[in-house]
């Protein structure tokens, strides 16, 4: 609770100091933007929307808050729009984080804005949708992110002498191999989100889309009593044998870095992750592989949204206005996702400089082999008791996989 | 008679603006949350009402069962630990040794920083692959294991002695200053008697510092309800949901998973808790001893 004052504290500090700042640049558009991209790639890539905003009159404000899966950012954004102190704009994951904001009415409608530059012809359908609340459109995406990806070092998998998998078996054989070979077979962070994105990309890789659909959509409870979800608790259970003892403590880009300097064999993280390869000068795809869910190859249509706070100052209205607009802009949107690893949310963005991995992303959404994001199917509220159970049954080697699907199933009974 | 009623009338404006504060920002906000509780909010509060439907899940939610547990094993380690440690410190200080500035001045350094710290400090050291173990095996000795930080049975017992790190230099200082305040003559009507020093503190010294004992276990208890930073930055409630706290629990509810009635119902379950163990020993260390000293 102390820590929650101090965050408080500083945030009047940092209040001080914007409006110090705001007397001084008057003319310039002013947008506070609230988000959560601080690690290496991450930082990058947000630097290519202040560039370019800033370009066309508006002066972003940087307000990033750290964390890793974006806890702290959100808490910070929805306590001071409902406090009354909105920024122009925040980020959210897609999916059902800002429901409520917009179902009280403390959002913009952006609709007027999307009629304009005609986006609803030009985004992707599945975003589009998770935006929309009865067919008013609440949230600019910005890019287009799968959190089921298993990325692995060929250099380790060489010396090993083994090959990429292709089946969950294979995946298994691998990190045997990796063991004798003395170098951490799984790279995982200590996080519990890290270790539900893992979860996820066992769910949809080994189990299919369909039982994950029924699970998380349906809120089947048989389906979650199946042979098919008991196979995938179990698959995730034996991965708890390839984990070294350094992950409680590691954050997501650190468990990445060991697979991009051939320290660790796997990893499974979203595909942010190439931010981290870029900076690196790694290839993906190249230098390290990559896998979309492993198993059924499937896509997970995920990502990151502006939400734009109700505002009175007309000032902040136009420079949110600005903001939404360059968010979109094909060049911008080009430029960012190349950096943060992610696809353009707009579908006629010209996609040959992409990397290998992406082209592949692509080709499965073009398919319409995808699956859209948890985030999108469930509450922050299921999706946190989701993290708790897999967090802890990961951590925890006595707990067994039948134990594991009767609390699952009382979580999506409940 | 009437200087002092009106003296009373004068007293009781001055106070005025502390009972507002009292009655808004203390009172009224307990059971504004108290309130909130019954209520399906989620972001945001919603005035309706559900019943005892947000208590039903808090505890049938094993986070919050490891939780309670994780307080209570915390509690115990850190208030023991720092009383004995705090005593044993207090009473080596007091042998009148050489460089007692020095060594006051270390004991109470870790009282100097954060829980924050703290918990960032031990994590390093306590970390297998960057730590002790670490070193110890770069040293030569392969087979040693110390890796109770990864250990979801054991680091809630690291979390409690990195807090008990920390404060015991409080109750160093505290006990201290009573230690400088005993008699003299007591010392040396017992070495007259030829009762051994360790006598004389557990049987004497100990029962003369009770008051003492009492405001360390006070400020110590209160830090133990109110545990949140130490376990975010030492462990972040890991591995799994091991080393979670009340205090996390709530705060991730109200802000993370937008779920503001259950974290209020665990809120109130806290305060009622507090209240039902500290409020009849509270009362009757301070309020009966004031009142028979008055």
């Amino acid at each position: 609770m102390q820590a929650h004052k101090g965050r408080h504290a500083l945030g009047i500090a940092a209040s001080l100091a914007l409006g110090l700042a705001a007397a001084q640049a008057q003319a310039a558009e002013k947008a506070e933007v609230i988000h959560w991209w601080t690690s290496g790639g991450e930082h990058a890539a947000v630097k290519e929307f202040e560039k370019a905003f800033d370009a066309q009159g508006g002066k972003w404000v940087d307000a990033a808050v750290a964390g890793g899966g974006g806890d702290s950012a959100r808490a910070d954004g929805i306590n001071r729009i409902i406090g009354g102190n909105p920024p122009a704009a925040m980020q959210f994951n897609t999916g059902k984080q800002f429901d409520e904001l917009v179902s009280n009415g403390l959002l913009r409608n952006l609709d007027p804005l999307a009629k304009e530059y005609g986006w609803k012809d030009k985004i992707n359908p599945v975003l589009l949708n998770a935006v929309s609340q009865d067919g008013h459109m609440y949230a600019v995406p910005v890019d287009i992110h799968s959190n089921i990806w298993l990325w692995y070092s060929p250099e380790l998998l060489k010396k090993a002498g083994v090959e990429p998998p292709k089946t969950w078996d294979d995946l298994f054989t691998d990190l045997d191999a990796l063991k004798k070979q003395g170098v951490i077979p799984l790279a995982q962070a200590g996080s519990a989100w890290t270790q539900a994105l893992t979860f996820f990309n066992v769910m949809i890789g080994e189990g299919g889309k369909d039982l994950y659909m029924k699970v998380l959509k349906d809120r089947d409870v048989a389906a979650v009593k199946s042979p098919e979800f008991l196979k995938v608790a179990q698959t995730f259970g034996k991965l708890r044998d390839y984990v070294d003892s350094g992950m409680q403590g590691r954050q997501w880009n650190q468990a990445t870095a060991l697979v991009i300097n051939d320290k660790a064999g796997f990893n499974f993280m979203g595909d942010w992750a190439k931010g981290e390869m870029e900076l690196q000068n790694k290839v993906p795809g190249k230098d390290v592989g990559c896998i979309p869910a492993l198993g059924h190859n499937t896509y997970w249509v995920g990502g990151d949204v502006f939400v734009f706070p109700k505002l009175n100052d007309k000032a902040e209205i136009k420079a949110q206005d600005l903001l939404a607009k360059v968010l979109l802009e094909p060049k911008v949107q080009l430029a960012f996702n190349e950096k943060k690893g992610a696809v353009p949310v707009l579908k006629d963005v010209p996609s040959q400089d992409m990397d290998q991995c992406a082209q592949q992303g692509l080709a499965l959404l073009k398919k319409g082999d995808y699956v859209p994001s948890s985030d999108i199917l469930i509450s922050p509220d299921m999706s946190g008791s989701i993290t708790d159970l897999v967090a802890s049954f990961f951590t925890d080697k006595s707990q067994t996989p039948e134990n594991f699907v009767n609390r699952f199933a009382q979580i999506i009974g409940g | 008679m009437k200087p002092l009623r009106l003296r009373r009338l004068s007293a009781q404006v001055a106070l005025v603006p502390t009972w507002i504060i009292v009655i808004f920002a203390y009172i009224g906000t307990i059971l504004w949350t108290i309130r909130i509780s019954f209520t399906s909010s989620g972001i945001l509060p919603k005035y309706d009402f559900v019943g005892f439907k947000q208590y039903d899940r808090l505890f049938q939610s094993s986070r919050w069962t490891i939780s309670v547990e994780n307080l209570a094993i915390f509690g115990l380690i850190f208030v023991i630990g720092c009383l004995v440690l705090g005593f044993l410190m207090a009473v080596f200080l007091d042998q009148r040794i050489k460089g007692e500035g020095i060594f006051r001045t270390i004991f109470l350094y870790p009282y100097a920083m954060s829980f924050i710290v703290t918990g960032l400090v031990w994590a390093w050291i306590l970390n297998p692959t960057l730590g002790i173990q670490q070193a110890v095996q770069n040293w030569g000795w392969n087979g040693f294991t110390f890796d109770w930080l990864s250990r979801g049975d054991r680091a809630i017992y690291l979390v409690g002695f990195a807090g008990m790190w920390q404060s015991a230099g409080l109750v160093m200082a505290i006990l201290l200053a009573g230690l400088r305040g005993v008699d003299e003559d007591i010392w040396k009507a017992a070495r007259v008697d030829g009762i051994p020093p360790w006598r004389v503190y557990l049987s004497i010294v100990i029962p003369m510092l009770s008051s003492m004992f009492v405001t360390a276990v006070v400020l110590l208890a209160i830090a133990v309800v109110k545990v949140y930073d130490i376990v975010v930055a030492m462990t972040g409630g890991g591995p799994g949901i091991s080393t979670e706290v009340p205090a996390k629990f709530v705060i991730d509810y109200l802000f993370n998973r937008q779920n503001i009635a259950l974290a209020t119902a665990a809120a109130s379950v806290m305060f009622v808790a507090v209240l039902v163990v500290l409020g009849p020993w509270l009362y009757n260390q301070y309020f009966r001893q004031d009142r028979r000293a008055s």
